[in-house]
C-alpha cells in the first residue's frame, strides 16, 4: 500500500508507440512517487518523454508496461470508463494550446467542468483566483492568449482536483505573460494545496518548484529539491 | 474521408438513378409503341356503324389517302369460363378470310389464328388467357346474339388496338372479367346476322394527309348506314389511355428527375463545399511549397470531379438497372409484344454534364475560399472561432441550460448560413420522399373516391338495346337482387365553336342511390334541374361555364342535335363526363322513360345464383362488378405505383443518409478537438456524443416538418403537370407518407450518428490535443 501522502506511484512504466514500421521507445522504465501539496517542475527536452508520462499520470493513456498507482487505485490497468471517472473526479489539466471552448464564455468554461465536478467551487471564484474576474462573460475569441490560459487554468482548479497536470502553460506566450500564468498556478497550488506538475523544456521555470525532475530519453536523469520555491514574479528568461 | 466521399457519390447517384430510371422508362415507351404501330399496322381511322354492305368498305379503300381499309364485324358476348363463377364479358372482333387483317394486324404469341369457316374457333387477347390460364385447345362457352356456343382457343395474342384492355364504362383494367376475342369474319357475321355486311371499319391514312379530311369523307359516305362518326386515334381507349400516361410518364421523367437532381445538386454544392472548408490547412501546405493557385484548384477539382464520377457512374448503373426492373413491371400493363429498352443518350450527356458542371462549381467556390487566404495566415494558429449570445438565444434558453446544450444552440446561431443549409439539405431529403410516396396516396384517394363514394352499386347491368324503366321492376323481383336503379349513357359529342369533345352523356336519376357525382370535397352534388353538369376538367377544355349553352350531337340513334344549357361544374378525378337528369335526358332524346344500364345491390350470399340468372338474361350485354374492379386495382396499378414509391423512397433515402452522414462528419471534423477537450476534463463518451450528435438531431428534428411543407409545394407542381383527360390527381399527402418520409430521414440520421457515434469512440485524446488548432 502507499503512504499517505503519496498522490501517484509509478514502478517501471515503459511506453512503446508504433508509428507505421517504426517503434519510438517513448518511455524506458520510470519509477516516480508524487505527494500531496507539492509542486513538481518535470523538465526535459523536446522527445524526452515528460508529455507521456504526465498523458498516463492524467489518465489520458496507458504505459506499454509498469504500474501506476493514483492513490490505491491502479491506473495501469483501468478500463476507459474508469478513467473517465478518474480524470472527472481527480484530475486538472492545463495545456499549451488552452483548448478552451470557443462556443462558450470564460464563465461557461469554467460552469461546463463544476456542473459535473463533485465538489466544485463556483466559476466565479475560480475566475477569482486567476485574476480574470473581469472578463468573466467574454468569449475566448475576445481574451489575449494569457487570459485564455488563466481560463484554462480556473478551469482546471474549479472542480477541487487532487492533483493539476500542466504540459508547457506558457509554451505558447511571451514571458511577461507567462509568469502571470505561472503566478496563477503558485497561487492556485498554495491556496487550494492541489498537487501540481508543471512540464517544460524551459530550466528558468524550475525554480519555482518544490522539487525539480530532469528526464532524458525516456528516463529519469535527474531530481533535486529547492530549498526555497521563488515567485515565479523573481524569474525571467 | 472515404465515407465522406461515399456518401457524396451516394447523393449524386439518388439524382442521376432517378433521372435515367425515369427518362428511360419514357424513351423505352416511346420506341415500343411507335415500333408497334408501325409493325402492326395500327389504324389512324376508326369507325363504328349500324350496317354498311361490305362493297363499301372498297369505295371507301379509294378515299384520296387512305392507305388500307379493314371492315370488320364487331359484337359483344358474355363467357363462361370453366371454374369462374362471376361475370364475363367480351369484345368479339372478326378476321378476314385472309387471316391477318391489312389494319390492325394481330401479334401471335401462342398457336393459329382461327381458320376462316371454322365458327367455333377463336383467338384470345394474351390478358384474359394469362387471368384463366387457358393455352390452345382449351374451351369455353360464349354467348353470342342470345345463342350459346362452345369456342376453342387456337391462338393466344395481342393488339395494338388493345395495349390497354379496358372494359366499357370501367376505370381500370380488369383481365379476368374482360377479354378480347377474334373469330373468323364468316363465323360472326353469321352469328350476329351481318353477312355481307360490317359494322365497324379501321383505316390507315396516308402520312402527309391530314386524318381530319379523310374523316370528314368516311363520315359523308356512312352517315346514312348509322355511322356514329369517325374518329381519331386520340379518341380510340387504348390509345388514349396510353397517352396519357406517357404524358404523365414524360412528367415524371422531366418534373421528378429535376426536382430529384436540383436536391441532389444543392446538396452536393453544400458538402463539397464544406469537404474543402476542412482541407483549409492542407491548401495553405502546397500553397507554401510553391503550388499555384492554378495547381491548387486542379488538384481538388480532380478529387471533386473524381467523387463526381464515381456517382454519376453508381447512378448510371442503378439507373439502368431499376428502368429494366420498371421496364419488366411495365410489360405486365401495357402488353407491348416485347419491350424495347432504350436510352437516349442525348439526355444522359446532359445529365452528366450538369452533374459534374455543378460538382465542380461547389468545389470551386470552396477551393477559391481557401486559396484567397495567404499561406502563412491559413498554416498559422488559427484564433478560436467568434461567438457571441444572441437575443434570440436569451430569450430561447432557460438559465439553467446545461454548457453541452449551450455548445448546441451556440453552434447553430453563430452561423445562420451553414445552419439553414443544413437544415435545407434535411428537409428536401424529406421532400423528395413526400414526392415518392404522395403519388400512392393520390391514386388511393382517385380510387376511394370512385369505388366508396361515387359508385356504391355492386353490380352494373348493361342492356343490349335500351329498354323502359319499368324492367327495373322486375329485376327488383328477382331473388338476390336489393335495389335497382336505372341510367340511360349515350356517346356525344360536345361542341362549343371550333372545340369538340368525344364523351359520354349519362341520364342519372334524382335521387340517385347507387352512383352519383362528386364534388372536390367528395360530396354528392345534384344534377341540376334543366341542363348539363360538367366535368371542370370537359368544362375548360370546352372554353364553357354555367349558363352558357352547348351543342349537344348524339353519336347512337337518330343521332340527333341538342343545344343545351351548361347549369353546373363539378370536379372528378377520374375520367370526364357530362350529366343529365334521367327524365330531362328522354325528353330531349324524343323518347320515353328509358334506360340502358341498370345498376344493383345484392345479398352476398345469393350473389353467385344472381350473376347467372343476369348471365343467362338475353337483354343482358355486359355485367361489371365493383369489387372486381377494386382487386384489379390493387393487383396492378397498386402494385405498380408501390413498386415505384419504394424506389423513390429508397433514393430519398439514400440522399438523407448522403446529407446527415456529411453533416455529421464535417461536425466531427470542425468541433473533434473541443469534443477531445471535454473527453479529457472528464466528460463520458455518451455526453460528448450528446453535444456532437444533439446539433444534428435538431437539424433533423426542425428539417424535417419544413421538409413536408416544401414536398406538399412539389407534390402541387407534380399534380399541375400531370392532369390528363383520363385523370386528374388530388393533392393529397396523407399522414402515413409523412410518417414514411420522416421514418427514411431518422433512419439514415441514425445510421449515420452510429458511425458518428463509433468515430468518436476512437478518437485519439492525446494526438488531437497534440495538434494546434
Amino acid at each position: 500500500m502507499a503512504t499517505p501522502d503519496v498522490v501517484f506511484r509509478t514502478r517501471g512504466i515503459t511506453k512503446v508507440y508504433d508509428q507505421g514500421e517504426v517503434q519510438v521507445q517513448a518511455l524506458r522504465g520510470i519509477d516516480l512517487d508524487l505527494f500531496a501539496g507539492e509542486l513538481v517542475v518535470m523538465l526535459g527536452a523536446s522527445g524526452s518523454g515528460k508529455s507521456t508520462l504526465l498523458n498516463i499520470l492524467g489518465g489520458l493513456d496507458v504505459p506499454t508496461a509498469g504500474k501506476v498507482w493514483y492513490r490505491d487505485q491502479e491506473l495501469s490497468r483501468a478500463s476507459d470508463a474508469t478513467l473517465t471517472r478518474f480524470r472527472r473526479d481527480h484530475v486538472g489539466f492545463v495545456f499549451q494550446f488552452y483548448n478552451l471552448i470557443p462556443s462558450l464564455t470564460a464563465r461557461e468554461n469554467v460552469a461546463a467542468v463544476t456542473e459535473i465536478a463533485r465538489r466544485p467551487m463556483s466559476p466565479e471564484a475560480a475566475l477569482a483566483l486567476v485574476g480574470l474576474e473581469s472578463r468573466m462573460d467574454h468569449f475566448p475569441a475576445q481574451l489575449s492568449g494569457g487570459e485564455q490560459q488563466r481560463v484554462a487554468i480556473a478551469r482546471a482548479i474549479a472542480k477541487r482536483p487532487e492533483v493539476l497536470l500542466c504540459d508547457e502553460p506558457t509554451g505558447a506566450l511571451d514571458s511577461a505573460t507567462g509568469i502571470l500564468v505561472l503566478e496563477a498556478l503558485a497561487r492556485a497550488n498554495r491556496e487550494t494545496g492541489t498537487t501540481t506538475v508543471i512540464i517544460t523544456h524551459n530550466a528558468a521555470i524550475a525554480a519555482m518548484g518544490d522539487r525539480v525532475i530532469t528526464l532524458s530519453d525516456g528516463r529519469i536523469s535527474g531530481e533535486h529539491r529547492n530549498h526555497t520555491r521563488q515567485a515565479p514574479r523573481g524569474l525571467s528568461w | 474521408m472515404r465515407g465522406q466521399v461515399l456518401a457524396i457519390a451516394l447523393v449524386i447517384a439518388g439524382g442521376v438513378a432517378v433521372s435515367v430510371l425515369s427518362l428511360a422508362n419514357y424513351t423505352s415507351l416511346i420506341t415500343t409503341r411507335a415500333a408497334y404501330y408501325d409493325d402492326y399496322r395500327f389504324a389512324d381511322v376508326f369507325v363504328t356503324l349500324k350496317r354498311a354492305p361490305r362493297h363499301l368498305a372498297a369505295v371507301i379503300a379509294g378515299l384520296p389517302g387512305v392507305q388500307a381499309v379493314t371492315a370488320r364485324v364487331e359484337a359483344s358476348a358474355k363467357l363462361e369460363v370453366p371454374g369462374f363463377d362471376e361475370p364475363v364479358s367480351a369484345r368479339l372482333v372478326s378476321l378476314p378470310p385472309e387471316g391477318q387483317p391489312r389494319v390492325n394486324r394481330l401479334f401471335l404469341r401462342q398457336g393459329r389464328l382461327p381458320h376462316p369457316g371454322r365458327s367455333r374457333e377463336v383467338a384470345v387477347i394474351q390478358s384474359f388467357a394469362e387471368a384463366h390460364d387457358l393455352t390452345p385447345g382449351d374451351r369455353f362457352a360464349a354467348i353470342i346474339n342470345g345463342r350459346r356456343q362452345t369456342l376453342r382457343i387456337t391462338g393466344v395474342v395481342e393488339s395494338p388496338e388493345f395495349i390497354y384492355v379496358m372494359p366499357p364504362g370501367g376505370m381500370l383494367p380488369d383481365y379476368a372479367r374482360y377479354g378480347v376475342l377474334w373469330l373468323s369474319r364468316d363465323a360472326l357475321a353469321a352469328a350476329m346476322d351481318m353477312t355481307g355486311a360490317f359494322n365497324s371499319l379501321v383505316a390507315r391514312v396516308a402520312p402527309e394527309v391530314p386524318v381530319a379530311s379523310v374523316m370528314a369523307a368516311m363520315d359523308r359516305l356512312l352517315a346514312r348506314y348509322g355511322g356514329t362518326g369517325a374518329h381519331g386515334r386520340e379518341d380510340q381507349v387504348s390509345h388514349q389511355l396510353l397517352d396519357d400516361e406517357l404524358v404523365q410518364l414524360r412528367t415524371m421523367a422531366t418534373v421528378f428527375p429535376a426536382i430529384f437532381m436540383a436536391v441532389a445538386m444543392f446538396l452536393l454544392n453544400v458538402v463539397i463545399q464544406r469537404l474543402i472548408n476542412t482541407q483549409r490547412d492542407l491548401i495553405a501546405i502546397l500553397k507554401a511549397f510553391g503550388y499555384s493557385n492554378r495547381q491548387v484548384g486542379w488538384h481538388f477539382s480532380q478529387m471533386v470531379l473524381t467523387i463526381a464520377v464515381i456517382g454519376l457512374v453508381l447512378g448510371m448503373g442503378l439507373g439502368v438497372w431499376l428502368g429494366r426492373a420498371m421496364g419488366e413491371l411495365y410489360m405486365q400493363y401495357y402488353r407491348f409484344p416485347a419491350l424495347l429498352f432504350r436510352l437516349d443518350w442525348g439526355w444522359m450527356a446532359l445529365v452528366s454534364g450538369l452533374t459534374l458542371l455543378v460538382a465542380w462549381l461547389g468545389g470551386w467556390r470552396a477551393i477559391r475560399h481557401a486559396t484567397a487566404l495567404p499561406p502563412a495566415e491559413a498554416m498559422r494558429p488559427e484564433g478560436p472561432a467568434r461567438f457571441r449570445v444572441t437575443r434570440l438565444e436569451r430569450w430561447l434558453t432557460p438559465p439553467r441550460f446545461s454548457q453541452p446544450s449551450r455548445m448546441i444552440v451556440r453552434q447553430l446561431f453563430r452561423s445562420p448560413a451553414k445552419t439553414a443549409l443544413s437544415l435545407s439539405g434535411v428537409a428536401l431529403a424529406t421532400a423528395v420522399v413526400v414526392v415518392g410516396n404522395f403519388q400512392f396516396d393520390a391514386v388511393t384517394l382517385m380510387v376511394h373516391a370512385q369505388f366508396a363514394r361515387v359508385q356504391q352499386q355492386d353490380a352494373a347491368v348493361t342492356f343490349v338495346e335500351p329498354v323502359n324503366a319499368s324492367a327495373l321492376y322486375s329485376l327488383r323481383r328477382q331473388p338476390g337482387i336489393r335495389y335497382a336503379e336505372g341510367r340511360r349513357v349515350v356517346a356525344v359529342r360536345l361542341v362549343n365553336g371550333h372545340r369538340r369533345s368525344r364523351t359520354v352523356l349519362t341520364g342519372l336519376p334524382e335521387p340517385a342511390h347507387l352512383q352519383f357525382v362528386i364534388d372536390q370535397d367528395l360530396n354528392p352534388v345534384p344534377v341540376p334541374e334543366h341542363g348539363l353538369l360538367l366535368t371542370d376538367f370537359l368544362a375548360r377544355s370546352l372554353a364553357v361555364r354555367p349558363g352558357d349553352r352547348l351543342r349537344v350531337e348524339l353519336l347512337e340513334g337518330d343521332r340527333r342535335r341538342l343545344e343545351l344549357p351548361v347549369s353546373g361544374v363539378t370536379r372528378e378525378f377520374l375520367g370526364v363526363g357530362a350529366y343529365l337528369r334521367l327524365p330531362v335526358m328522354n325528353r330531349a332524346l324524343g323518347e320515353g322513360p328509358l334506360i340502358n344500364q341498370a345498376l344493383l345491390n345484392l345479398s352476398p350470399e345469393q350473389a353467385t345464383a344472381t350473376y347467372q340468372a343476369l348471365r343467362d338474361m338475353p337483354r343482358v350485354l355486359a355485367i361489371t362488378l365493383r369489387r372486381t374492379m377494386l382487386d384489379s386495382f390493387h393487383q396492378t396499378m397498386a402494385r405498380t405505383f408501390l413498386t415505384f414509391t419504394l424506389f423513390i423512397s429508397a433514393l430519398g433515402g439514400i440522399i438523407a443518409f448522403g446529407v446527415v452522414y456529411n453533416t455529421v462528419r464535417i461536425s466531427l471534423a470542425e468541433k473533434g478537438r473541443e469534443l477531445a477537450s471535454l473527453r479529457v476534463l472528464g466528460y463520458s463518451h455518451r455526453e460528448v456524443a450528446h453535444i456532437l450528435l444533439g446539433e444534428v438531431a435538431v437539424l433533423v428534428l426542425a428539417g424535417i416538418p419544413l421538409g413536408w411543407l416544401v414536398g406538399y409545394g412539389l407534390a402541387g407542381a407534380v399534380v399541375t403537370a400531370m392532369q390528363t383527360e383520363l385523370y386528374r390527381v388530388p393533392l393529397t399527402v396523407t399522414p402515413q407518407t409523412l410518417a414514411i418520409a420522416a421514418s427514411v430521414v431518422v433512419a439514415s440520421s441514425l445510421a449515420s450518428g452510429l458511425v458518428a457515434w463509433r468515430r468518436l469512440r476512437g478518437l485519439d485524446l492525446v494526438a488531437v490535443l497534440k495538434t494546434r488548432e
